[in-house]
């Protein structure tokens, strides 16, 4: 399934990523899944929330540089071997995975992963969504 | 006291200034000749060369200023034919077009022997060995510094800059007795020869040093760390490149030649000349060079000059050390930089980058930094760290091709450069120059 994902440039300085996230907990936005890429000078913080539009708007009006594009959200079961799986399924159909990172769906005993692919349609075909 | 012209070099004012009169009535005639904007400036100033009879009309004729280069880039200048001259230079320039100058056999001798007075002022002669570790090339230090230890027929060894541990190396096995560099690479050299162990095996006795503004402090700590003197040489290219002026044994402000160059200091707001030893713009009048001649050409440079004959017997007018800029230039390791074409690089990113920057000038380990702080933007900003990476080097390497030196580029928050008034300051320069 395709997720809205929000990206915020965070300036590699103290303080910095504490905003973003004070930002978003004053307007009562739940952070559902996070990672963070980082270089030497900036990182890139890139999330999954319950609501992504109000996150925007909320973000920008505190000075933020913010984009969005999508994710695949896939669920596997919580257990060795499930995500080697997914993986090997999508090395099979010629998809590269850009990043990924996780978020734990503790009710289901499953895990949330999010995938950023280089085909994304081609991903949803093969995984059968 | 060694001099090379000691008639010359210790000329009563009085004849200093025939002499000058002579040669100005001649430079003003052979440019109004040869100089298209030369005699277009002069028709409009109602002006022909038999108004001009001595350096008491200096003041009526008309400046000359940086922008003429670019405008007339790259030969438009010049007062004799191409074939005539023998070696171009060029530095950088505000719109990517380059600053030309050249020199036909004559300037170049001329050049040479402006050096070589201040060698041999510093006792320096055929005995002697002289490292030049100024850049060779189209900046005209390496090549300046070289014809004037060529014309006291010293050693020369034309290392031109860079590779540090080969210079230390060098200077040790060749045993060079006089350094010609920037003096911040000079103190780089000290400190380099100071962490190698090699201290007391250096034979250096004299630094000539130019094209930065630096301080009584770093000569003191040059000095120190190199074991030898070191003097200050002033020169701008459009004039002559290094020689222009330079400091005698006694380090009391550089002699500018005289019989060469007739400096005047002026108010840079009223174009009005100044009373001796008033602090102001530096203007220079070439009277003797043929193939890129300037008459009244305003340095932007802020200095004053003394009159006073000097200890050493010189008559020729000293310059101290110029104070500042009346524009924005900026000298980074011995680059002349413009805040405008750092400028420029950002904007041309196809839109990408907001005109919010702040360029960073410091000293760390004596060598010049610069730091340029861009604020990120939405354009600009990609989920793809790889994507933003490459717009940051994109930056550096265009600066590089535009400027010639390295520079380091951080994006930064969206306005967190701070902003006075609504207007962001642009330009920090942290080194304590002056």
């Amino acid at each position: 399934m395709r997720i809205q994902q929000i990206s915020v440039f965070v300036e590699n300085k103290t303080g910095r990523l504490g905003e973003v996230i004070h930002a978003l907990a004053v307007a009562g936005i739940d952070i559902l899944a996070l990672s963070m890429a980082d270089t030497t000078d900036f990182g890139v913080l890139r999330m999954i929330v319950d609501d992504p539009d109000k996150a925007k708007t909320v973000l920008r009006e505190a000075g933020m540089i913010v984009k969005s594009n999508h994710v695949l959200s896939i669920l596997v079961d919580d257990q060795p071997g499930a995500l080697a799986g997914l993986l090997e399924k999508l090395s099979r159909g010629g998809i590269s995975v850009e990043y990924m990172y996780a978020s734990l769906v503790r009710k289901q005993d499953k895990a949330m992963m999010l995938l950023r692919v280089d085909n994304t349609e081609a991903a949803e075909q093969l995984l059968g969504e | 006291m060694a001099y090379l012209h000691k008639e010359i070099e210790t000329m009563p004012r009085d004849q200093i200034e025939a002499l000058q009169s002579e040669r100005l009535v001649w430079q003003v005639k052979r440019m109004y000749e040869n100089v298209s904007l030369f005699k277009e400036r002069m028709d409009k100033a109602g002006l022909t060369p038999a108004d001009i009879h001595g350096i008491e009309d200096l003041g009526r004729l008309p400046f000359s200023y940086k922008q003429d280069l670019r405008d007339y880039y790259p030969f438009g200048l010049f007062a004799v034919p191409m074939e005539e001259i023998v070696r171009t230079h060029a530095s950088s320039g505000t719109t990517g077009k380059r600053i030309v100058v050249g020199y036909t056999r004559d300037d170049l001798a001329i050049w040479a022997d402006c050096v070589a007075r201040m060698m041999t002022g510093l006792g320096l002669d055929s005995k002697d060995i002289g490292q030049i570790s100024y850049g060779y090339g189209l900046f005209t230090g390496g090549l300046g510094a070289h014809g004037g230890a060529e014309q006291i027929g010293a050693t020369v060894i034309p290392m031109s800059s860079g590779n540090t541990a080969l210079q230390i190396q060098t200077m040790v096995d060749f045993g060079s007795t006089f350094l010609c560099c920037t003096p911040s690479y000079a103190l780089y050299l000290g400190e380099a020869a100071a962490e190698a162990g090699v201290q007391d095996q250096l034979k250096l006795k004299t630094c000539i040093l130019g094209a930065e503004p630096w301080t009584e402090d770093m000569r003191q700590a040059i000095e120190a760390k190199l074991g030898a003197k070191a003097y200050d040489i002033y020169g701008l290219s459009e004039i002559l490149g290094p020689g222009v002026s330079g400091e005698c044994e006694y380090q009391c402000g550089m002699h500018v030649w005289e019989d060469h160059f007739i400096p005047e200091i002026i108010d840079p707001d009223t174009g009005e000349k100044l009373p001796a030893g008033a602090e102001g713009e530096l203007v220079f009048t070439t009277i003797t060079k043929q193939g890129f001649p300037l008459i009244r050409y305003r340095t932007r440079d802020i200095c004053r000059l003394d009159y006073e004959t000097c200890r050493c017997g010189r008559t020729h007018v000293r310059m101290m050390k110029p104070q500042g800029r009346t524009d924005d230039m900026l000298i980074i390791r011995g680059v002349n930089v413009f805040p405008s074409q750092i400028e420029e690089v950002l904007l041309k990113l196809d839109g990408k980058v907001t005109p919010n920057y702040q360029i960073i000038v410091d000293r760390v380990n004596n060598t010049d930094t610069l730091d340029i702080n861009v604020e990120m933007s939405e354009a600009l900003f990609e989920d793809d760290v790889k994507s933003i990476e490459k717009v940051e080097r994109t930056i550096v390497e265009r600066l590089r091709s535009m400027l010639g030196i390295g520079a380091k580029v951080h994006l930064v928050h969206p306005k967190s450069i701070t902003r006075s008034e609504g207007k962001a300051k642009r330009v920090i320069d942290n080194r304590k120059l002056h």
